[in-house]
């Protein structure tokens, strides 16, 4: 992660295009020694073969601008937004090199000059500085959305084709933005959720933003499984959003803001583990140690706090979690979410908790870790860049003829799902812990 | 500068969309796999048709311009790094494999065809392209041609240049011809498909290549074995050789590199020990199991300490790990890697290491080794660190050192890299001076203007007309065209 202690080890010029704090490391830049080797992992190489929508070739443009060579033109912002930041590149680097780190950076450094549109610049400003900051306002749009959603206007508007009218392609989009539940699992649940048995653990949970509200089935099945391994939840009231979705798009001082707020509220509690069940978001928070490093009042608590999350999957393995007895017999595929496979390495454990339900047949999905397109926000902003992606991903799933496909990702899910309708596909796209929880309820 | 009017024709032959010149394309085209080498294209052209390309050629012998292919530009020597005036022709969208013939054994693959999918669509078949370089993941078989590169199997079932049985060619000129074909034998006027092979791109450009495929091996057995010393571990594989065993690879690591890769993968090996083998023996089953048996016997007469023999497939992938996570090891303990592929007679490798060991001490920068024992193929690796600028130099010179006495063991300066533009210097010490004229006077005669990446490999000394020069910039301009090397 770029902090200030990374500039003074770097030895970009006085000319450097970046500005401040936040700069992309000059130390990861040098440790690229351009072999290619994340060239055939890259979506976005996949898609134009040109060198600069490759890792390499973009690592080569932040260079350029550190050395002088390069200002951020628009062509440099396409590239460093055309990117998914998904992070296979940094699996496959034999040297390491920490790829996403100075993607952020690079975004971190155009979103803090102004290079983007004013448009962007609006919507960024409303969302991450303004809705997202609030838990209240965060509410109140999600009611808004589950108004118009469940009353029946949403319905009209789309198939009157009026919605076209409002947003070209909206009619589309609309069918990628999250699915608002008719009660918000915060609406639903106490804040300490205890198991029937006894207490074997107790373990934090954060229900998110969007999985909040358009996801609170996960989260449920997510405390069912909990709690039938003898946990108990805690589900910290004031908790918000990780912060990642800000981080990524390059506004780092509100995710800063959200970081720090997090971990003061889950300070407050005691418990052996902070359980994930969002890739992105527990990515986001182990690195929560990173982005607060040069905060003298928070660097030890974010420490502290990151060593704590755990996904689900590396949670359930750590506690040897108990396998179902009666057998669910369905085909199953298994997608790994960007965020779990190449940011947190997590691919054997959500492999091996699936192989030890009884009648599961898991079968191996051809470019199980490749980007299935959804990216945080990229699906809305980069439709058909996006779509692009998800094709090669349909493409790949039908070849399975799996009944069920196992993502552990909420924005994956979401995107996978409207791949199935775009692309008649009939199997399900559920998570891990709603799959297990139907082979409990066995 | 190439001209603006030029550039501008350039465009025309290739389609606008197939000609790029932004800022951000020329940056990236900059370099390709070598470490510190980098110059900026005046151009990128991403050629649809070899009649394009050939009146691309056409136009440079015209205007003086020249022409820097380019596959992947994943190459370790300075191939496609680009040259002043210079346009960075783009093959890796020719990437059809065109056909497999199951009856001749062969395949017609475009030059920008991954090496690993040429190995992956014929081992579908039954059938086997054995050259597997490192970066096979992403290097093309174009580029594999130019530079006939090398790979793991190259004991057992030899490089690049033995698997080339046509070639579709552009030459300098703009003509295209296409040398060899389907036939086993043909010795119809001289050999020129051989010739194009290793030329790294100075001679033509390749459009078709037409790949030789052998049946794939019935099976295989994959082998770790340690060594207290280099020595015994050198000897371990002059006798596997002696006893007429033909592994399909022999791979060794050296301490430096095992401690690197324990640090990185974990798997166990112990760090005391000053060398490790990966041997691979494939063919028919019964035949594999003699093999292994033998080389194992062979091992342990040799004082090896202990050798493990993978008893299942994800066993095998388990050993060949530790030879496979060398290069990221290394990698990742400096952040500049610089790699180099000298090449020593098989019976010399000891005496290298043991001179590599030297060097790398009396200048004071950290190597490690490891490479392809079988056939004398070293890759002393210098980790260091490109913003240390006097380190930078004591590396520079530490390699200088190895490839003379690399000369001085009878061996050469690159095994399977090449010479591009970071070893040019050394090739006369190599070749001899009387060898390296003639291969400038072919150069100058197929390519008289010097159209085809010019520089690489060696350099032509300019024609001077009028006075001479005389100022001391003058002479500089000269100096750096490598006039007086």
């Amino acid at each position: 992660m770029p902090t200030r202690s990374d500039n003074y080890a770097a030895t970009a010029t006085a000319r450097s295009g970046f500005t401040g704090v936040d700069i992309p490391s000059y130390d990861f830049i040098t440790n690229c020694m351009h072999c290619g080797l994340c060239l055939p992992v890259c979506p976005t190489f996949a898609l134009t073969g040109l060198e600069k929508s490759s890792p390499r070739g973009r690592i080569r443009l932040i260079k350029a601008v550190a050395d002088g060579d390069l200002e951020i033109t628009q062509g440099f912002v396409d590239e460093m937004n055309f990117c998914l930041d998904c992070q296979a590149c940094e699996t496959a680097c034999p040297a390491g090199v920490k790829y996403g780190s100075l993607v952020e950076a690079a975004r971190s450094q155009i979103y803090k000059q102004g290079r983007v549109s004013w448009l962007e610049k609006i919507l960024k400003r409303f969302f991450f500085e303004n809705v997202f900051l609030s838990k209240k306002r965060l509410s109140f749009l999600a009611k808004l959305l589950r108004f118009y959603q469940r009353t029946g206007m949403e319905s009209l508007l789309v198939k009157s084709g009026l919605i076209d009218l409002i947003i070209p392609k909206l009619g589309k989009l609309q069918h990628l933005s999250p699915r608002i539940d008719k009660a918000f699992f915060d609406e639903s649940f106490p804040e300490i959720i205890r198991p029937a048995g006894a207490t074997k653990h107790r373990v934090a949970f954060l229900s998110g933003c969007i999985m909040n509200v358009a996801f609170a089935e996960i989260n449920s099945d997510t405390v069912e499984v909990l709690t039938h391994n003898g946990c108990e939840v805690i589900v910290p009231r004031l908790q918000e959003c990780c912060g990642s979705l800000q981080a990524h798009n390059g506004d780092f001082e509100s995710a800063r803001t959200l970081a720090r707020r997090n971990i003061d509220v889950f300070s407050r509690y005691e418990f052996e583990a902070i359980v994930m069940n969002s890739a992105g978001c527990g990515a986001f928070m182990k690195e929560y140690a990173h982005y607060l490093a040069d905060d003298p009042q928070y660097a030890e608590k974010a420490k502290f706090l990151s060593s704590k999350i755990k996904d689900l999957t590396e949670f359930l393995l750590s506690i040897d979690f108990a396998k179902p007895s009666r057998p669910l017999t369905v085909r199953v595929a298994y997608h790994d979410a960007c965020h779990l496979a190449h940011a947190q390495h997590i691919t054997s454990e959500p492999r091996a908790i699936l192989g030890s339900i009884p009648g599961v047949e898991l079968v191996e999905l051809a470019e199980a870790g490749w980007c299935c397109g959804s990216a945080g926000i990229y699906n809305i902003v980069r439709y058909d860049d996006s779509m692009k992606l998800l094709e090669r991903k349909m493409e790949n799933i039908k070849k399975t003829n799996a009944e069920i496909i196992v993502a552990n990702n909420p924005g994956c899910l979401a995107q996978m799902r409207y791949g199935c309708a775009l692309h008649h596909f009939g199997g399900e796209v559920i998570h891990l812990a709603t799959l297990l929880k139907r082979a409990y309820a066995q | 500068m190439i001209n603006p009017t030029v550039l501008r024709k350039i465009s025309q032959i290739a389609g606008e969309n197939n000609y790029r010149d932004s800022q951000e394309d020329r940056i990236s085209y900059s370099y390709d796999g070598t470490p510190l080498l980098h110059s900026l294209p005046d151009a990128i052209v991403i050629p649809q048709t070899k009649e394009q390309i050939s009146e691309i050629l056409s136009l440079a012998n015209e205007e003086h311009f020249a022409i820097v292919p380019r596959g992947s530009g994943s190459g370790l020597s300075g191939g496609s790094v680009p040259v002043e005036n210079s346009i960075v022709l783009l093959m890796s969208h020719w990437n059809k494999i065109l056909e497999i013939d199951t009856e001749n054994l062969t395949a017609l693959v475009e030059p920008g065809v991954i090496t690993a999918d040429v190995h992956a669509a014929v081992e579908k078949l039954g059938l086997f392209y054995p050259p597997d370089p490192g970066s096979m993941n992403i290097c093309t078989i174009g580029g594999n041609v130019a530079e006939n590169a090398g790979g793991l199997r190259g004991l057992k079932y030899g490089v690049t240049k033995n698997y080339v049985m046509g070639l579709e060619t552009v030459l300098p000129n703009g003509e295209i011809i296409f040398s060899g074909g389907k036939v086993v034998k043909d010795v119809a006027g001289y050999n020129l498909k051989d010739f194009f092979v290793g030329s790294e791109g100075t001679l033509g450009l390749f459009t078709k290549i037409l790949l030789k495929l052998v049946p794939k091996p019935e099976t295989s057995k994959t082998m770790l074995a340690y060594f207290q010393t280099r020595n015994d571990a050198a000897e371990a594989v002059s006798a596997i050789i002696a006893a007429h065993i033909v592994p399909a690879t022999i791979e060794f690591l050296d301490q430096t590199t095992i401690k690197c890769v324990e640090d990185y993968a974990h798997l166990g090996l112990p760090t005391s020990i000053e060398s490790l083998l990966l041997i691979e023996v494939d063919g028919r089953s019964v035949v594999v199991e003699e093999d292994a048996a033998k080389v194992a016997e062979l091992c342990k007469q040799h004082r090896c300490i202990e050798i493990i023999v993978a008893q299942t497939e994800s066993e095998a992938l388990r050993l060949k790990t530790a030879r496979r996570s060398a290069f990221s090891a290394l990698a990742r303990v400096r952040p500049t890697t610089i790699l180099e592929d000298v090449t020593v007679p098989r019976s010399e490798i000891a005496t290298m290491l043991d001179r590599i060991d030297s060097i790398a001490k009396s200048y004071n920068v950290m190597f490690g080794i490891f490479g392809h024992a079988g056939d004398g193929n070293l890759h002393p690796t210098c980790l260091t660190d490109e913003r240390d600028k006097d380190e930078i130099h004591r590396a520079e010179s530490a390699f200088e050192a190895i490839f003379s006495e690399s000369i001085k063991l009878g061996g050469t300066i690159t095994g399977e890299h090449g010479t591009g533009l970071s070893k040019k210097k050394f090739l006369t010490a190599v070749a001899g001076i009387p060898a390296v004229e003639m291969m400038k006077s072919i150069k100058s005669s197929i390519d008289p203007q010097g159209v085809l990446n010019p520089g690489k490999i060696f350099s032509i000394k300019p024609k001077c007309e009028g006075s001479l020069p005389r100022s001391k910039d003058q002479i500089k301009k000269f100096e750096e065209l490598g006039a007086w090397t």
